[in-house]
C-alpha cells in the first residue's frame, strides 16, 4: 500500500513536482498544518513578508523576472483579502500567480466563523480559475491543474482554498498528469494561409510598423529574439508599450520608443499615419489608443495574440492571428526566408520616405526637458541611473505614477524580463514588494525599484523583508512630495486646484532606512548626484535613495484624454497653444 | 450624465442592438453559475433570461440558455470571454430569427375567478399548447409553451380573465433537423 499524506504534506508534494523553490506568505490560524510541514520540504524556501499585499506582488516580480510561476501562502480572510489587490494586478497584467489561501474547516463554512470570507466568491473575478478543495482526494490534481492553468495560454492568477480540515487529512499522493490540455483548449489557432497574408500585406506596406507588447515577452526569451530577427529583416520601425519593453533593444535606430499616453511623438504620430499596424502581443488598451474613433484611420491593422478575446475588442482589425507569440514569429521568418529572401532589400526603397518622415518627428525630440543646475530634474535623475547601471544587466521595478513614466521613457532595456512594472491595474506600492521578488530570483544581480515617495509609502513594511533575507535591493525614490500624476492633471485639467496631492507630512527617509536597519542615502543638488548613485551601487545592503526632486516638474509628452495620436502636447512651451478644454476633462 | 461610462474614451458610433441566445455547456461544479453571471454582470452585459439545468448525469454537463442583446462587436465578445472560462466546454450563439433553432419558453399562469373567465382563459392560451395543471372551482393553473413575445402578450391579455399569478422560465433552444451542435 502506497503511502498516506496530509493535506498539508500534498500541497508541497505538489509544489515539489512543479519545481517551486521560493513562496511567499504570512501565516495564520487557517494555514498552520501546512506552515508545520515547511521544515521537512527543504528544495522550498518561504519569504516572509509583513502583508499579504507585498506576498502577492513578490511573487509577480518573481514570475516577471524569472518566466516561473510566483506562488503566495497566505491564511483565510484578511489574509485572503488583502493579496486581492495583487491577483487582480496579475490579472491585468497577464502574470502567472499560483495562491494558496487556507479556509476555515469545511463544517464552518457558512457560518460567519472567525477569519472565514467567501474567498473564491471575492476572487473569482480577478483569478483565471479558483477552486474550493472539499475532498482531500481532490487536493493533487486541483493543485495540478492550478500551476497548469495559471501557466498556459494568456497567464493569470489562479487561487486553491484549503480549508484547514482538508489539511489535516490524509490520502494518497497523485503525481500530475503529463499533457493533460485544458478541455482540449490548444492555443495555436492560426494557419499558414494567414501567415502568407501578413507577408503579403508586409510586402505591400511602405509605411509600416511593428506594435508589441507584454505577450513578447511572456512568450519567453526566444520570443524576444525572433521579434528582433523579424524586425531586422524587414527593417520596419517597431515601438513597444509599456509592457514590452526590453523585448527590442532601447537604443536600437529602428525602435521608435514607447507609445502611448506618454510615448514619444515619432512613436504616436508613426501610429497614427500608418498604412500597416502589426501588433504583436499588445491589446489595443485605452492608454494606448487614445481616441478610438480617430486611432490610426489609414491602416491595415493585424493582430497577433494568444487570447481570442483580444481579437477586435477594442479595435477591429483586418487579419487576426491568434496564437502564441513565439510560434507566429517563427511562421513568418520561416516563410519570409523561403518567400522573399530579398526582403530587406526591396523594403529598403518602398520604405524610404515613411523613414524619413520618422526622423523628421524625430528631430522634435519629445523626450527632451529643460535642464537646471540647482535642482536635480527627475527625467535627469533617471537619465544618470540608467547611464551608471546600464553596463549591469539591472532590474528595474517601479511603482504608478510620473516616475512611472520617465522610467520607461529615459532608461533603456535591451533584454526582456528586465522590467517590472503595473501597467494594467496602476498599483501604487507593487515596485518595492516586486524588487523583493526580483532579487529572491536573482540574488546576484542588481535590482532597482524607481519608486515615488507616495507609491513607496503604501507598502514600505516590505523593507523589512528586504533586510530579513540579505536582498540588497535599492528603493530609488524621486521624491517631489507631491502625488506627481494627480498634481499633474490637476494643473492641466482642474484649475490648478492641487486637492488632497501634496504629503504634509513624510517621513525622513534616511532615518525610516535606518530604523529598518538598511542604508539611507540623500541626494539634494545635480552635482552630487552621480557620486550618490554610485554610493548607492556600492552598497551590498538594501538601500533607500531619497532623491528630492524638482517638485512641479511634469511628465511630457502626453495625448491629453480625448485626443488622437496626432495631437500631443509636447512640453511646457507647447502647452500653451493646446489647452485641454470641455469634453477632454471628463474623460480622464 | 451622459458622460458616466467607466471607458475613457468614447465612441460616437450607435450601432443596433440584436437579440442573441447563448448556449453554453459547462461542467456542473460548484459555482459555475455565478462564474458565467458574474461575467455578464462584470463586463456589463445585458441577460434578459436564463434557464440552466445538468443535460448530462454521467459527464456532469449543463446547460446554459442566455438570451442577451447587444451590438456585434459585444455578442462576439460575450462569446469569446465565455469560452475562456475553465469549466466551458463549448458556446453556441443563435439568433432570435433564425430560422433553423427552436426557442421556446414556458409560463405558469394562475387565473382566480368564475367558471365562465377560467374557461375563456383556457380558450385564450389554446395555441399554446395549454395544459391545466391544477382545478379547482375558484382557480386554474395553466401551463403554456411558447415563445417570449407571445408569452409578454399572454400575461398581458389573461389578466381581464382574473389573472392573478405568472410563473416563467427562461428560453431554452435547440436546433432543428437531426444536426447537433458541435
Amino acid at each position: 500500500m502506497s503511502k498516506l499524506y496530509s493535506g498539508a504534506e500534498i500541497v508541497f508534494k505538489c509544489m515539489e513536482d512543479q519545481n517551486v523553490d521560493h513562496i511567499f506568505g504570512y501565516p495564520g490560524g487557517a494555514v498552520l498544518p501546512i506552515y508545520d510541514e515547511l521544515q521537512n520540504f527543504k528544495s522550498i524556501k518561504h519569504v516572509l513578508v509583513r502583508h499579504e499585499q507585498g506576498a502577492g506582488h513578490a511573487a509577480e516580480g518573481y514570475a516577471r523576472s524569472s518566466g516561473k510561476p510566483g506562488v503566495i501562502l497566505v491564511t483565510s480572510g484578511p489574509g485572503a483579502t488583502n493579496v486581492v489587490t495583487a491577483l487582480t494586478d496579475a490579472y491585468m497584467d497577464s502574470i502567472p500567480l499560483v495562491c494558496i489561501s487556507g479556509q476555515v474547516p469545511t463544517h464552518l463554512i457558512g457560518t460567519d466563523a472567525f477569519q472565514e470570507c467567501d474567498t473564491t466568491g471575492i476572487t473569482r473575478p480577478c483569478t483565471k480559475h479558483n477552486w474550493l478543495v472539499k475532498d482531500i482526494n481532490d487536493l493533487a490534481s486541483t493543485i495540478h491543474k492550478a500551476f497548469e492553468v495559471a501557466t498556459t495560454g494568456r497567464p493569470g492568477p489562479v487561487l486553491v482554498d484549503i480549508p484547514k480540515d482538508i489539511q489535516f487529512q490524509k490520502t494518497k499522493y497523485k503525481k500530475p498528469k503529463k499533457e493533460n490540455k485544458l478541455n482540449g483548449k490548444s492555443h495555436n489557432h492560426f494557419n499558414q494561409n494567414s501567415i502568407d497574408q501578413l507577408i503579403d500585406l508586409m510586402s505591400k506596406s511602405s509605411k509600416p510598423i511593428f506594435y508589441t507588447g507584454g505577450g513578447v515577452i511572456n512568450s519567453g526569451p526566444k520570443a524576444s529574439e525572433l521579434l528582433r530577427e523579424l524586425v531586422y529583416a524587414t527593417g520596419f520601425p517597431i515601438t513597444s508599450t509599456l509592457q514590452g519593453l526590453g523585448s527590442f533593444p532601447g537604443d536600437d535606430n529602428q525602435f521608435l520608443g514607447m507609445l502611448g499616453m506618454h510615448g514619444t511623438y515619432e512613436a504616436n504620430n508613426a501610429m497614427h499615419d500608418c498604412d500597416l499596424m502589426i501588433n504583436i502581443g499588445a491589446r489595443f488598451d485605452d492608454r494606448i489608443t487614445g481616441k478610438i474613433d480617430e486611432f490610426s484611420p489609414k491602416s491595415k491593422k493585424v493582430h497577433i495574440d494568444i487570447d481570442p478575446s483580444s481579437i477586435n475588442k477594442n479595435v477591429k482589425v483586418d487579419l487576426a492571428i491568434v496564437g502564441d507569440v513565439k510560434t507566429v514569429l517563427s511562421s513568418t521568418l520561416k516563410s519570409l526566408k523561403q518567400k522573399k529572401s530579398k526582403f530587406l532589400k526591396s523594403n529598403k526603397q518602398q520604405t524610404s520616405k515613411w523613414w524619413e518622415k520618422i526622423q523628421k518627428w524625430r528631430s522634435v525630440r519629445s523626450l527632451d526637458y529643460i535642464g537646471s543646475e540647482e535642482t536635480i530634474k527627475p527625467q535627469y535623475a533617471i537619465e544618470r541611473l540608467y547611464e551608471l547601471t546600464k553596463n549591469k544587466d539591472s532590474y528595474i521595478t517601479t511603482e504608478v505614477g510620473q516616475h512611472q513614466m520617465w522610467a520607461a521613457q529615459h532608461y533603456k532595456f535591451n533584454k526582456p524580463n528586465r522590467w517590472m512594472t503595473s501597467g494594467g491595474l496602476g498599483t501604487m506600492g507593487y515596485g518595492l514588494p516586486a524588487a523583493v521578488g526580483v532579487q529572491v530570483a536573482h540574488p546576484k544581480k542588481l535590482v532597482i525599484d524607481i519608486a515615488g515617495e507616495a507609491s513607496v509609502l503604501m507598502t514600505i513594511q516590505e523593507m523589512s523583508t528586504a533586510v530579513q533575507y540579505n536582498l540588497p535591493i535599492k528603493i530609488f525614490i524621486l521624491n517631489n512630495q507631491y502625488m506627481g500624476m494627480v498634481r499633474q492633471w490637476q494643473e492641466l485639467l482642474h484649475d490648478k486646484n492641487y486637492s488632497e496631492s501634496y504629503t504634509a507630512a513624510l517621513p525622513d527617509f534616511v532615518k525610516l532606512a535606518e530604523a529598518y536597519n538598511c542604508v539611507g542615502i540623500r541626494a539634494k543638488t545635480p552635482e552630487e548626484l552621480d557620486d550618490k548613485i554610485i554610493e548607492m551601487l556600492n552598497t551590498d545592503r538594501p538601500v533607500i535613495f531619497d532623491c528630492m526632486v524638482d517638485k512641479v516638474e511634469n511628465c511630457f509628452p502626453m495625448i491629453p484624454s480625448g485626443k488622437p495620436h496626432n495631437q500631443m502636447i509636447l512640453g511646457p512651451k507647447d502647452q500653451e497653444s493646446k489647452k485641454i478644454t470641455g469634453k477632454g476633462k471628463s474623460l480622464v | 450624465m451622459p458622460n458616466s461610462k467607466s471607458a475613457y474614451s468614447f465612441s460616437n458610433k450607435k450601432e443596433k442592438f440584436d437579440t442573441h441566445i447563448i448556449v453554453v455547456w459547462v461542467d456542473n461544479e460548484a459555482g459555475v453559475l455565478a462564474r458565467v453571471v458574474g461575467l455578464f454582470s462584470g463586463r456589463g452585459y445585458n441577460i434578459e433570461s436564463l434557464a440552466v439545468a445538468q443535460v448530462d448525469e454521467k459527464l456532469k454537463i449543463s446547460r446554459i440558455t442566455i438570451v442577451t442583446t447587444g451590438t456585434p462587436q459585444v455578442v462576439n465578445q460575450i462569446k469569446l470571454q465565455l469560452r475562456k472560462l475553465v469549466p466551458v466546454h463549448k458556446v453556441a450563439d443563435f439568433k432570435r430569427e433564425d430560422k433553423a433553432v427552436i426557442f421556446k419558453e414556458m409560463a405558469l399562469f394562475k387565473i382566480v375567478g368564475p367558471n365562465n373567465k377560467l374557461e375563456s382563459a383556457l380558450k385564450a392560451c389554446k395555441k399554446y399548447n395549454p395544459i391545466l395543471l391544477d382545478k379547482t372551482k375558484k382557480s386554474n393553473v395553466i401551463q403554456i409553451t411558447a415563445l417570449r413575445r407571445e408569452i409578454d402578450k399572454m400575461s398581458k391579455d389573461l389578466k381581464k380573465f382574473g389573472l392573478v399569478s405568472v410563473s416563467r422560465t427562461g428560453a431554452v433552444a435547440m436546433t432543428r433537423g437531426a444536426d447537433i451542435f458541435k
